[in-house]
């Protein structure tokens, strides 16, 4: 169907509903959903690899590595998250550009910082001045991924921490005696009989960050809190679609979005917990066995 | 419409002519008509748009927007995301003291307060305000208690809820607010003056390019096409306050 939306002042009911809900800034609010859920997508796994090398360096049988993890782990978890995300994207993106500042112009004269101000040479900016706003988009962007999963690393580390220190040592044991090296006991012993120890926390985890994307706002990322509080505010007749306060609406359907995400990740969640505790010797892999017997 | 139009066209003039000149990235807040907001096709449109495009193209700059939070629209531009802010921004010797602004692009207007009803107590009540305006530093000494929001949006619905008595903002935001509120929101008869007129916000190490700006908002205000820009009744109507003759001294 084809709308004719040029004029919407003159539209009612329906012809003016779908053009309101297709007009430009909508799309926009459609693909935020798309930047979340990419977001999701990509923190996931980065968080989890930091958190396992956080959980690695602070099980590490050398001392500066422990202490860098052990450092790591209780600096990111102390610190309000609110404060990290308004102190450390800047922090970074000032650490980029003054690394590169301090590779493409070494002949520079003038101090970088002055007073309050932050100032590199041209060229060292990131991205350059003057390249397409949507390079600017995806810097930002993933300026946001490295924060999230620093933070989320920290508290993924702790988890895999613990649940590496609840695997049986007698498991660990049994392997050495079989003349496995610490490196073989690690991979194949230790890490496959964790995740069961570390899926609650994990699951946890999971849905916090789910919750706690929008403060993507806060890192230059319109997401859908920004558009859902932007598109329901009123307007007047200043915008082609005036409308009193609608925000009540946007925020129930984000509310319907982000129940039907977090409902189905328990379900993904609760049959991955079933499958990782076959065989194991905890209470939930016994009731497993039991189930199974009776069957 | 006709905003979009003449907007889009000044920006394929600036493309054209200053493919190779240096760009200036302008930061603004997109939510606050109409000084700057994003329209319903998703763009940044309003008053300083089309000012800001019209000021790139006399200073020979090529210039793209930003849009940027109110709450950190000064730190993020002398971290240098962006190289000057045109946002509705009041000159305060406050903000003085941390950035550099050009001459007034808009001449020193009234702020106003928008109630329920006219008797409201804007001196011992709860009156809402944006953060970090000159609006909510005046509520906070005049006796009021300061309810502060992120957007200019949030303050008028927090009268509309009853959350606080009254909203005291920039005259020329509240007064569409108030006409299409259908009698629901009354405007106070109690106007007051604040600030230096709203000015371009640069870093203090930028002098060159301030000067550029500065150049060229004189030019408009020596040639009248500033006051034409202010007056059109999409902006801030035929009843604004402009610059007129006092804007032409020295032209």
């Amino acid at each position: 169907m084809f709308l004719d939306c040029s004029a919407p002042k003159t539209l009612e009911g329906l012809a003016w509903a779908s053009c309101y809900l297709t007009s430009g800034k909508h799309i926009d609010f459609y693909w935020a959903f798309v930047v979340v859920l990419a977001l999701l997508a990509c923190t996931a796994p980065m968080a989890l690899m930091f958190g396992y090398g956080g959980a690695t360096a602070a099980r590490s049988h050398s001392l500066p590595v422990r202490m860098f993890g052990k450092c790591y782990i209780a600096m990111v978890r102390g610190i309000p998250d609110i404060i990290f995300f308004l102190f450390f994207v800047i922090a970074l993106d000032q650490a980029i550009e003054w690394t590169k500042h301090q590779i493409v112009c070494p002949d520079w004269t003038e101090p970088v910082r002055q007073g309050l101000e932050f100032k590199v040479c041209p060229a060292a900016k990131v991205p350059q001045a003057g390249t397409a706003p949507v390079v600017h988009q995806i810097y930002g962007f993933g300026l946001a991924v490295v924060t999230f999963s620093i933070v989320f690393g920290a508290f993924v580390a702790n988890v895999l921490y613990g649940a590496m220190n609840a695997v049986p040592r007698a498991q660990l044991e049994t392997a050495e005696a079989y003349g496995m090296t610490h490196r073989q006991v690690h991979r194949r012993i230790l890490v496959p009989q964790m995740w069961t120890y570390a899926l609650p926390g994990l699951s946890n985890l999971w849905l916090i960050l789910i919750k706690a994307t929008p403060l993507l706002f806060l890192l230059g990322v319109r997401d859908i809190v920004y558009f859902a509080r932007e598109l329901g505010g009123s307007k007047t007749q200043a915008y082609e679609y005036p409308h009193p306060d609608w925000r009540l609406w946007y925020f129930l359907g984000l509310m319907a979005f982000y129940l039907l995400m977090t409902w189905g990740s328990e379900k993904v969640l609760r049959r991955l917990s079933a499958r990782l505790s076959k065989g194991q010797a905890t209470a939930a892999g016994e009731a497993l066995r039991k189930a199974g017997a009776v069957a | 419409m006709k905003t979009k139009i003449l907007a889009s066209g000044a920006v394929l003039a600036l493309m054209a002519g200053m493919a190779s000149a240096q760009t200036v990235r302008l930061g603004t807040e997109g939510a606050y008509p109409p000084y700057n907001f994003i329209n319903d096709a998703g763009e940044i449109v309003g008053f300083e748009v089309e000012l800001g495009n019209e000021l790139c193209k006399r200073a020979g700059l090529t210039c793209e927007w930003v849009q940027n939070d109110w709450d950190s629209i000064i730190p993020n531009l002398q971290s240098g995301n962006y190289d000057a802010i045109m946002a509705g921004m009041s000159i305060t010797d406050e903000r003085e003291e941390v950035i550099d602004f050009t001459q007034n692009y808009i001449p020193p207007a009234s702020s106003s307060y928008v109630g329920l009803t006219a008797d409201v107590d804007i001196k011992g009540g709860v009156v809402a305000a944006q953060t970090g305006t000159i609006q909510a530093g005046y509520v906070a000494e005049s006796g009021a208690t300061l309810l502060e929001f992120a957007t200019p949006e949030e303050t008028v619905a927090a009268v509309k809820s009853g959350e606080a008595v009254a909203v005291f903002a920039d005259k020329d935001y509240l007064v569409p607010v108030v006409a299409e509120s259908g009698g629901e929101l009354v405007m106070l008869d109690a106007d007051v003056q604040l600030g230096g007129g709203v000015g371009m916000g640069l870093r203090d190490s930028d002098d060159e390019l301030r000067g550029k700006f500065d150049a060229a908002i004189k030019s408009m205000k020596c040639d009248g096409s500033l006051d034409a820009l202010i007056a059109r009744a999409e902006y801030f109507g035929p009843e604004a306050v402009v610059f007129g003759d006092a804007g032409k001294e020295g032209c």
